[in-house]
């Protein structure tokens, strides 16, 4: 019998020949990811650090990204606290403010590599998964342990296909099609589950595509949401200098057990929105146009890289966005922010009126930098509507793709991307 | 005891709100704000020994576990629920926190139902009538019964060091 992704994966790391789906594996992941929650994660172990130190310096990568630059005194101090932590353990993986969004980093550093895991105390690790690295998401206190010990355990999950064909539309992004699978699947569709992208259609996204489709694996309840290594990863993690001989590649067995298939055609898929205040109330765009919008969200870290900026920039070159819309642009990092500038698209969505924010994750989680007041919607290229999110529960969020928020943000009411000239 | 009833896809943002997340960590800190855009009478009224009875995927979302520890601190007996979130579902074992996996008994439960729990036998009782589910793997229960992943990890360094 054949072996899926993740029972592959996990039974190398935990030194078996097969793993079942059920079975616990104890594992050593290669990585740790934290971010401003590592200061309230190592207030939890401080005398243990102290006496053992860190499992190793180059195990755990903590990001400074959530609440940056610092919003008040109690943020400043809880950074300086982890800037400090970093430097008295020699951590040789710590990226400070203004670096970027963690699992962009994560991806674009080359610390999420093929066959390797990858956990993080951030529900977004899953985003890895394109890069074919089994990557999940764990709470703080299992980061506290992690750091300590080095070792964890994870259920084996039980997998399911998603077999994908055709190629995207025109201004039809690979958000459109992670909200339609999730549409599909529903918000718990796929809880404690493995879920595999197979097929043409999987092959002919962009690796920049299957990270903003990974990164919402969560949002289906998914325990990792992967795609499997091809050229055009390898050529992605070789562009930015990644030795090949540091991972071993890993992908399901052709006659593997999955407890369910469902087949998506790209070339079928129609611009979909997320309505309030779920990730699963997917409904196409053409049904609700004219929802009137107060501000847009082009960025994070399921929409903040350069071909989501290349995306939104096609359809606002030129022209002004809505006097009544305010447009906040946060790219993924810095890196993406350079190539961007470069390119001429910060220049073009500046002047098409965005407010460019500091890579990092700002307005997503309602924190600073563009909260929403009562009674307002935005409409967003991030991964969460739920109430609330963006600051205030009287408030609504609304989830689409780049060219959607750009299309949109044109007329201060959802509008289809593709109507737009 | 109480039995606190709330429905499906409650995620972590209405049982704490995402812009606490890196000011609150301790239970003293979270505990007025949890379930604060869920059920903004929770944390005033609730009691040691009440029950959560909850609907599908419990604690989807943000990995935040501000939920978890702060249901432990106030002394919520169960969470009692037709299924759970994965990462809720762990940062619960890692706090502690007993959660308890059962459809049956969630359909069941009416508002004013009496609601008794057996955790050693797997058994929860909704108005006289008894439902079971399933106990928990061994490397897990090895976890609660430490009271907890830290204190565990703890031992276990202590033991290497030996």
């Amino acid at each position: 019998m054949g072996m899926t992704f993740a029972e592959r994966v996990l039974a190398r790391y935990a030194g078996k020949d097969v793993v079942v789906p059920g079975e616990i594996a104890v594992v050593r992941p290669d990585h740790l990811l934290t971010h401003d929650n590592t200061s309230a994660i190592i207030g939890k172990i401080a005398p243990e650090l102290e006496k053992y130190g860190v499992v190793s310096p180059s195990m755990p990568i903590v990001v400074l990204d959530h609440v940056t630059p610092a919003s008040d005194t109690k943020t400043a101090t809880g950074h300086k606290k982890v800037r400090d932590f970093a430097k008295q353990h020699g951590l040789k993986n710590f990226y400070d403010v203004g670096e970027g969004i963690c699992h962009q980093l994560v991806a674009e550093q080359g610390h999420a590599l093929p066959g390797t895991i990858v956990v993080g105390s951030d529900s977004h690790t899953c985003s890895y998964g394109a890069l074919g690295c089994f990557a999940t998401g764990v709470d703080r206190t299992e980061a506290a342990s992690l750091l300590l010990t080095g070792e964890t355990w994870l259920r084996v999950p039980r997998t399911i296909k998603i077999n994908l064909t055709g190629t995207l539309p025109h201004r039809v992004g690979a958000k459109d099609l992670v909200l339609t699978v999730i549409g599909a699947l529903g918000a718990d569709g796929a809880t404690y589950s493995a879920v595999e992208f197979h097929g043409p259609g999987a092959a002919s996204l962009s690796v920049e595509d299957r990270l903003t489709v990974a990164n919402m694996g969560i949002e289906m309840g998914a325990k990792i949401a992967v795609f499997q290594v091809d050229d055009k990863t390898r050529a992605w993690l070789a562009e930015r200098a990644v030795d090949p001989t540091a991972w071993q590649e890993a992908w399901a067995d052709e006659d593997a057990v999955y407890e369910r298939e469902l087949s998506f055609d790209l070339s079928a898929l129609v611009p979909v929105v997320a309505l309030p205040h779920a990730v699963d109330n997917v409904h196409p765009v053409s049904e609700h146009l004219g929802l009137e919008i107060h501000q847009v969200l082009l960025g994070t870290c399921t929409n903040g890289r350069l071909s989501d900026l290349r995306a939104a920039a096609e359809l606002l070159r030129g022209k002004r966005i809505a006097p009544s819309v305010r447009f906040l642009l946060l790219p993924a990092s810095r890196t993406v922010l350079k190539e961007a500038m470069a390119e001429g698209l910060i220049q073009d969505l500046v002047e098409a009126g965005a407010t460019l924010l500091p890579p990092g994750c700002g307005p997503c989680l309602g924190a600073h930098q563009g909260v929403l007041a009562p009674g307002e919607r935005a409409l967003s290229t991030s991964n969460r509507n739920f109430r609330g999110r963006m600051g205030t529960r009287e408030s609504e969020i609304v989830l689409g793709s780049p060219q959607t928020v750009a299309a949109s943000a044109l007329f201060g009411v959802i509008t289809d991307p593709r109507e737009v000239l | 005891m109480k039995v606190w009833r709330y429905g499906d896809d409650v995620n972590t943002d209405m049982l704490f709100p995402g812009k606490y997340t890196y000011t609150c960590s301790t239970a003293d800190e979270i505990i007025p704000h949890l379930l604060e855009d869920l059920d903004g009478s929770f944390s005033g009224a609730v009691q040691a020994g009440d029950v959560l009875m909850v609907g599908r995927n419990f604690g989807c979302g943000s990995s935040r576990e501000q939920p978890a520890l702060g249901l432990k601190a106030v002394g919520i007996q169960a969470v009692v629920a037709e299924s759970f979130a994965r990462i809720f579902y762990r940062a619960a074992i890692n706090q502690g926190l007993v959660l308890v996996e059962c459809p049956d008994a969630v359909r069941a439960y009416k508002p004013g139902d009496t609601v008794e729990l057996d955790v050693e036998r797997g058994l929860v009782t909704v108005a006289g009538e008894v439902y079971t589910f399933p106990g928990l793997p061994p490397q897990i229960l090895a976890i609660r019964d430490a009271g907890g992943l830290l204190n565990y990890a703890k031992a276990k360094l202590a033991a290497r060091e030996g």
